[in-house]
């Protein structure tokens, strides 16, 4: 049975609109109009035990609005959804019982309280019993490092350590579901591989569904296997990263050094996207050319250094995906 | 009860390190209480009619009313407020909490927290240096306290209400002002309620605020006759159970609205 099964979840708001100046402001009181904003309009996705699913898209695509109704805290206007077998708005303390949440950009631990507080406190909230609250709080500080940040009140943590201990606290309670907002935001480039290491670990050996929204593209590419792209409340995409590369764009990347600062290179199967000194960065298709050929012939006529070959990263996807599906 | 009993708890904690806020809190209670306490003073040298209190019982009123201030002078749970205003009140949804409960064991903490930082102080200054009198007796002493902790629930009801009232009124600045100053007289915070005149003495006995200072303030001074306790304690009871139900009903109805419309 699917962890998360949803179908057809509408959701729609209503926005007071407000005619600019003294004018619009005074009859915005006698009469106010609303504008209907459809931020989910028919989604359908399910998602089985044990995946690790990216959900990626724009400001304003409905990304949070979908984790408040799988989190129970908001109610669609229409459609079918089940998490953990139950209807998380009808079954909240239920279904959040069972269910971790991480927003990068708020914290869920108390401002004032030393960090080993704010746990000890969340572990009563979740009625953890004492044993179990005990060997998953261990178990956490260990794996992320948090043995020097106990004693330390939340609100003179930075924001990477803030992050950790966030992370942390989110499975205290041993949930089956995760739901990561942004989490490795205010992350430097050292811990963002540890936080992505241990979300993957995890996964992998405590078998947690991690549903992870996210504007950093190397999350993605590092954890998951699955990237669903939503925009203006619809679906774009649903399926592997390799399958919706491939279904954006065959084209692949040439990055060549040359040994000439302002060599030219002109070919008639790749075209030359920009260049930075030595470097030019080429793109062709590998349905015209294969990489092998295009190689051969640039070698052949061009003094190179160095050269490599590279999918095209997956911002560049998405902004593509963006690109078709509103044209 | 073992959740609620750890956030009240824990707030409780770190409210109690908040020294410096209490001390200043008690400082200034003290000044105000010295103020009161010269006002009764010049009204009774004024008069010579027979009045409901005597002189020495408002003295210890006074006192007693310095010393439990929080039972009275709240605005709305800042937090709450911070909350609802963001937006990010929705998220207080992701615990496997009852919200009322929640918020109702939020606002226990911190009435009773500056409750007991002051009170304690309150009672030895004042019972040294500015004679304020214990209660005539031991049963009045423990009916007192029963009610105390009546009135601490009763406050902690229409505090939850009023932070609860924000769901409509958002920034809760109108109410946060007007609430504190109408329940200080209603109650007999400023002035006892048995010195109000007689016709407005049926609805100040009828209305909810009576039993947050009036109450166990004329229990201590034995004011009250022992028999006739009772039935004000569990007029005490009644509104916090009425107040309690009034506010899950409109915290039901708020989160709906905020579940329904979005933060």
């Amino acid at each position: 049975m699917s962890l998360i099964a949803v179908e057809n979840l509408v959701k729609t708001f209503r926005v007071a609109e407000h005619a600019p100046g003294m004018w619009g402001a005074l009859r915005g009181v006698l009469r106010r109009r609303y504008r209907t904003v459809r931020a989910l309009d028919g989604i359908s996705f399910s998602v089985e035990p044990g995946e690790l699913v990216g959900y990626i898209g724009p400001n304003g695509a409905g990304k949070s609005t979908t984790v408040k109704i799988l989190a129970g805290i908001l109610v669609p206007d229409s459609g079918r959804c089940e998490v953990l077998g139950r209807v998380p708005w009808k079954e909240r303390i239920a279904t959040v019982s069972r269910i971790g949440v991480v927003f990068g950009q708020r914290t869920q631990l108390w401002w004032d309280l030393p960090v080993i507080e704010s746990f000890d406190l969340l572990g009563d909230i979740y009625r953890v019993p004492k044993a179990n609250y005990r060997r998953a709080r261990d178990e956490l500080v260990a794996l992320l490092d948090l043995e020097p940040l106990l004693d330390v009140p939340v609100r003179q943590l930075s924001l990477g350590q803030r992050m950790r201990c966030d992370i942390a606290a989110s499975l205290l309670h041993a949930p089956s579901l995760l739901y990561l907002d942004e989490p490795t935001i205010g992350l430097d480039a050292v811990l963002k591989p540890a936080v992505r290491e241990f979300l993957l670990r995890l996964n992998r050996e405590r078998g947690v569904t991690v549903i992870l929204t996210t504007h950093d593209m190397d999350d993605i590419e590092a954890l998951c296997t699955r990237v669903i792209v939503i925009g203006q409340g619809r679906i774009l995409s649903d399926g592997a990263l390799e399958d919706l590369r491939a279904r954006v764009t065959r084209e692949r990347w040439l990055i060549v050094d040359l040994v000439d600062a302002d060599g030219e290179i002109a070919d008639p199967d790749a075209a030359m996207m920009r260049r930075e000194g030595y470097r030019v960065h080429l793109r062709f298709d590998p349905d015209r050319i294969s990489a092998a050929a295009l190689i051969n012939r640039i070698t052949a006529r061009h003094a190179v250094r160095d050269l490599f070959v590279q999918n095209p990263p997956i911002e560049e996807i998405i902004a593509r995906l963006y690109g078709k599906s509103w044209q | 009860m073992r959740a609620y009993w750890a956030v009240v708890s824990a707030r409780l904690r770190m409210l109690l390190q908040y020294r410096a806020v209490a001390l200043a809190g008690f400082g200034t209670q003290v000044f105000w209480g010295l103020i009161r306490v010269m006002i009764f003073d010049a009204f009774y040298r004024s008069t010579n009619a027979p009045q409901p209190m005597t002189y020495e019982d408002v003295v210890t009123y006074v006192w007693l009313g310095q010393a439990f201030l929080v039972l009275i002078l709240w605005g709305v749970e800042s937090d709450i407020r911070q909350m609802i205003r963001s937006g990010t009140v929705a998220y207080e949804l992701l615990r496997p909490l009852d919200l009322y409960t929640f918020w109702f064991s939020r606002s226990l903490a911190t009435r009773s927290a500056p409750m007991l930082l002051r009170a304690v102080p309150m009672f030895v200054v004042a019972g040294l240096c500015f004679g304020m009198r214990p209660p005539p007796s031991l049963a009045f002493a423990v009916l007192w306290v029963i009610a105390t902790v009546g009135a601490l629930f009763l406050a902690c009801a229409l505090t939850t209400l009023l932070s609860i009232s924000l769901f409509w009124t958002i920034s809760g600045e109108g109410l946060a002002r007007i609430v504190p100053s109408l329940v200080a007289i209603l109650s007999g915070m400023i002035v006892p309620l048995p010195l109000f005149p007689d016709w407005a003495r049926d609805a100040l006995d009828f209305l909810p605020f009576r039993g947050l200072v009036d109450v166990p303030f004329r229990i201590y001074l034995g004011h009250i006759p022992l028999e006739e306790i009772a039935p004000l304690l569990f007029h005490q009871a009644m509104w916090t159970a009425a107040i309690v139900l009034l506010g899950r009903w409109m915290l039901a109805r708020g989160a709906r609205r905020l579940v329904v419309q979005g933060g």
